[in-house]
């Protein structure tokens, strides 16, 4: 323990020196800069900016890279509250309570709660890492291939059991997220598959496309026609920040999120991705308003934003401990540590220290930049709702479409976000939930991998599933949640199987109940 | 006749796409049970959408008719994805700024009704500032059309 604070006040001294610290503050303008841009989230931000680190000392290459991270992942949040697009798959849940928010007149406290939120779970989670990266990364070690898969069935079965509509339509909508992410080059046979004469589906339908068309592009064409949606005049600085309530109802999600998220990044997946779903469907089902949910409820939106940003923090756990990035943003910045000569892993701390330190020291720091830099501009950000929503929405769909082009210089893209525009136009009037779409399609791959190479290992022998226990525990719980979530769908499918309990409903006999 | 509830038409047509994934996936090699290939998820996946589109079909007897469902503004909603369209059709042949000029005036100046002279500052400004802060300032690659436009 001693140890370990020399260190951290050694890891400040490297932190707070000026020239980190200007690249920490540049690196959280840029990031937040960048993020608040529609469709061009935190990857595009760090892809862009990873060449001007070349020249830079390690320490400070990834800092700037990080402060990148943690203010695009801000800035991100920003266009999913004010305007329903959200800047990649982790920042989807804010959309939903967020926006209404926004709708409510309430678009200030729901940035302020995504800043101080961010920063609390941001703080705490660096907290956590501090003195558990090493036993929390061996422990991420015993997560093979058929663990990996149990955990992300279970992710889609508790995203599914915790929505408030029916979850048989909750599990059609991830079914339907996960075939998408079966379009694409099969990684363990190369085979081609539903690609349709189209090179560029190669690599698979992207996130970002099917994100902003579903929830950005549905939003405009379901609100087209409106002058103004929301109604602003100008707000006083009290109503730019929540009130003792929404403060209130804010800190036990908070609280919470940090927890989830920390714990689901540390895992070598998605962890951003999943723990914004967990944390949303648990506030959802822990609240006593749960009807409050998809409304404007600010739990909506602390929960979601602590949880993705723990999980920033927990991700950087198996990149550091082990040299394992757990998504594309922590490839590139192992990338850029490998550019300067470092290998991350389990001789990180003892072999460069500064490094580790420094970086563990400049995410505090980068947490309160972030938060001195962005709640003043709370205000100047909900301002922009005040522009009349006939320009506004050629404006919002111009930025998308530059995001969605930008990710990989292919008009494919395009046509594919503005086909998920028109379904989520239509699945919306047909009342169904969009995000397990989104989860489907991010999980596909990794679900379809971990399942194959798990059948690989124990030579198709599917008992691997069972005889292994963390495995067997999560598809237990996953298959818990499955039965009593269905358990409506199933009683009554098991009366129209009893004789004469109840007439066929397909007979034209059958009388109307009152 | 009785008269159709939103979760029968959507489990309905979810049913006909699983279906059609189900033909689609039969020219993907499946594998073995102990060796699954590349076909044999996207079935697995079929098969679950199957399922869960029958239990929506089945538990839509009750609920929200098609028939109360409002769509009011299709125009809009039409003239907004046309004009998607257009913009993944011409962004690459006509380069980005062109592209969103027009783009933007049909939105404003037709769609929204602000006018010719609203419309044309707007998108000028608009196309032509966009592309010095995306191009210049961010090096985002932006497609540029005929004659260097």
């Amino acid at each position: 323990m001693v140890e370990t604070l020399q260190n951290l006040m050694f890891g400040f001294g490297l932190a707070l020196s000026p020239s980190v610290l200007m690249y920490a503050f540049v690196g959280c303008l840029v990031g937040t800069l960048v993020g608040v841009l529609p469709g061009v989230g935190p990857l595009a931000g760090i892809s862009l900016l990873l060449p001007v680190t070349f020249g830079l000392d390690p320490t400070s290459a990834i800092v700037l890279l990080g402060g990148i991270y943690y203010g695009a992942m801000y800035g991100g949040s920003t266009t999913s509250i004010l305007m329903r697009i959200p800047g990649e798959a982790a920042s989807v849940m804010t959309c939903i309570d967020g926006y209404e928010m926004t709708l409510k007149g309430r678009a200030g406290p729901a940035l302020a709660i995504a800043a101080v939120g961010s920063f609390v779970a941001g703080t705490l989670s660096i907290v956590a890492l501090m003195f558990l990266a090493p036993p929390l990364a061996e422990f991420a070690l015993r997560f093979g291939p058929p663990e990996m898969f149990a955990l992300l069935v279970l992710g889609l079965l508790v995203l599914a059991y915790m929505s408030s509509g029916s979850m048989a339509k909750s599990l059609t909508m991830a079914a339907l997220g996960l075939l998408l992410g079966m379009v694409g080059i099969d990684t363990m046979s190369a085979f081609f598959r539903f690609h349709y004469g189209v090179v560029e589906l190669g690599d698979g339908i992207g996130v970002v496309p099917v994100a902003v068309g579903l929830f950005g592009i549905s939003e405009i064409l379901l609100s087209a026609g409106q002058d103004n949606k929301v109604v602003i005049r100008t707000p006083r600085l009290r109503e730019l920040l929540p009130d003792r309530t929404e403060w209130r109802q804010s800190a036990a999600p908070i609280y919470r999120g940090t927890v989830l998220g920390f714990l689901i990044g540390i895992i070598p997946g998605p962890g951003h991705v999943i723990s914004s779903f967990v944390s949303y469907s648990v506030e959802r089902r822990l609240s006593k308003h749960p009807e409050h949910f998809g409304h404007g409820a600010i739990e909506g939106v602390a929960g979601p934003e602590s949880a993705n940003n723990s999980a920033t923090t927990g991700a950087f756990v198996p990149m550091l401990a082990l040299g394992l990035p757990s998504g594309a943003v922590p490839a590139i910045m192992l990338a850029a540590l490998m550019i300067h000569g470092i290998a991350p892993g389990p001789m990180l701390i003892k072999e460069h220290p500064e490094l580790f330190w420094g970086v563990i020291a400049s995410m505090y720091v980068g947490n309160v930049v972030l938060l001195i830099l962005n709640l003043p501009f709370v205000g100047l950000f909900v301002n922009v709702l005040r522009i009349p929503y006939g320009y506004l929405y050629p404006a919002i769909l111009v930025f998308a479409t530059i995001g969605v082009y930008s990710v990989n210089n292919s008009v494919v893209d395009v046509w594919i976000m503005a086909g998920a525009g028109l379904a989520g136009y239509v699945l919306r009037k047909l009342n169904f939930d969009l995000a397990p779409i989104i989860l489907g399609l991010v999980l596909a791959p990794m679900l379809e991998l971990s399942f194959r190479q798990s059948l690989a290992m124990s030579a198709g022998d599917y008992t691997i599933f069972a005889t292994r226990p963390i495995t067997a525990v999560m598809l237990l719980v996953a298959l818990t949640l499955l039965l009593v979530g269905m358990r409506p769908n199933l009683t009554r499918m098991l009366k129209w199987w009893v004789p004469g309990r109840l007439e066929p409903a397909a007979s034209g006999e059958r009388k109307e109940h009152p | 006749m009785r008269e159709l509830t939103v979760d029968r038409v959507a489990g309905i047509l979810f049913t006909a796409f699983s279906l059609l994934v189900l033909w689609e996936s039969h020219k993907i090699p499946f594998g073995t049970m102990a060796e699954p290939g590349p076909g044999a998820l996207p079935v697995l996946l079929a098969f679950i959408l199957l399922a869960c589109s029958v239990a929506v079909f089945l538990g839509g007897r009750v609920g929200e008719r098609l028939a109360d469902v409002r769509w009011t503004e299709w125009r809009h909603a039409v003239a907004i994805l046309g004009t998607c369209s257009f913009m993944a059709l011409a962004l690459e042949r006509l380069g980005y700024r062109l592209t969103t000029l027009i783009a933007l005036l049909v939105l404003v100046s037709i769609v929204e009704r602000k006018g010719w002279l609203a419309g044309v500052v707007f998108a000028t400004s608009f196309s032509l500032g966009t592309h010095y802060l995306f191009n210049t300032v961010l090096r985002v690659h932006l497609p540029q059309g005929p004659f260097g436009i």
